[in-house]
């Protein structure tokens, strides 16, 4: 790796820490939701700026360059966050459900009160 | 008619997504058979369903924005939980159930917790195209392997379901779109007792299926596939 591209890799990775954190900071990121995305930048930090790791993983996981270990971390993390949104999606699409019923169930019980003091 | 006591009063429930030009006559039809309440679950529909089933007489709860079939009937499930219904009838609002078969519906609940309404036991009754015919087929026994007991027409939303019954559809593992073989599946494993009677069923008007289209059936296969499969790798607790 050139001297250019270490210091590239370096500054990219700060550049994206930086923006989550601003975002958590500004609120326009709920917390609970900025770990993962704290961790990947950490990690693209720490791969970026330690170069011995990125080739010792390499090796560990038989890659034949260390641009493929670099690659494949990234891959991982995406598809974890990925995962990870659909499970909160899931989530919110249950409470949006109990949410609607509720308010359905609530316009029935108006509806019913409203004619009985019509009717008395 | 059937005339339940205080304890056991019936409600029937009916989805509806956009019937405004049929929803007060069946509200109508399904109050000359049955002595219980009519709640209409309108299901963010953009014409005047609400007003319409109102005018039938019906008690209406109305989704803000459109949930789906699943969840509008649980909607039903939930309302007659909290107002302590000793039980449930729920029928389509399109017409394809014929109200003159409620009252045998409900007779079998003395034998049963959930009675559902099958086309292939009843004769005169519509006959789905083919494609549709062995789809149902084929989820019929896969449905009825996983019940142990012969499930002959899984798709059917012609319902008769017991209080028992009820707390286990009120339940959020509901489904919110196709609540159908896999849900009789899951029924007969929680030790629910599951029975079939002989309805008779018209075909749904043109368009307004819910495996209309191209894609929606092939949705339908694979959604279908993944929920009954699931079945068995899930214990479902009462």
């Amino acid at each position: 790796m050139t001297k250019a591209q270490h210091l590239f890799a370096i500054l990219v990775s700060l550049a994206s820490l930086a923006v989550i954190v601003e975002l958590v900071r500004r609120r326009k990121l709920k917390e609970e939701y900025s770990l993962l995305w704290i961790l990947t930048a950490a990690g693209m930090l720490v791969l970026s700026s330690w170069y011995d790791l990125v080739e010792w993983l390499t090796q560990l996981s038989g890659a034949v360059t260390p641009t493929t270990t670099l690659f494949i971390f990234g891959l991982v993390f995406l598809l974890l966050i990925s995962v990870h949104f659909s499970t909160v999606l899931s989530r919110l699409t249950e409470q949006v459900r109990r949410l609607t019923q509720e308010l359905a169930l609530l316009s029935a019980e108006r509806d019913e009160l409203r004619e009985r003091d019509r009717r008395s | 008619m059937i005339s339940p006591d205080g304890s056991s009063r019936i409600l029937v429930v009916m989805p509806a997504f956009n019937e405004a030009s049929r929803i007060r006559r069946m509200v109508e039809a399904v109050r000359c058979q049955v002595a219980g309440d009519v709640l209409v679950v309108d299901d963010g529909s953009s014409d005047d369903t609400a007003g319409e089933a109102r005018r039938g007489g019906a008690r209406v709860a109305v989704h803000p924005v459109n949930l789906g079939y699943g969840a509008a009937l649980q909607t039903g499930y939930r309302w007659a939980l909290k107002r302590g219904y000793g039980a449930v009838l729920q029928l389509d609002a399109d017409g394809q159930h014929d109200p003159a078969f409620i009252p045998g519906l409900l007779e079998a609940l003395s034998r049963a917790d959930v009675v559902v309404g099958s086309r292939f036991l009843g004769e005169r009754s519509y006959r789905p195209p083919l494609l549709r015919r062995m789809g149902m087929w084929l989820f019929g026994r896969v449905a009825s392997a996983l019940a142990g007991q012969r499930i002959t027409d899984p798709t059917s939303g012609f319902q008769a379901i017991s209080a028992e019954a009820l707390r286990f559809y009120a339940h959020e593992r509901y489904p919110v779109d196709y609540p159908d073989a896999d849900v009789l599946a899951m029924v007969a494993r929680s030790g629910l007792r599951l029975a079939e009677v002989p309805v008779r069923m018209l075909p749904s008007p043109p368009g307004k299926s819910m495996h209309a289209g191209a894609w929606k059936p092939l949705y339908y296969v694979a959604r279908m596939s993944l929920a009954l499969f699931l079945v068995p790798l899930r214990s479902e607790k009462r």
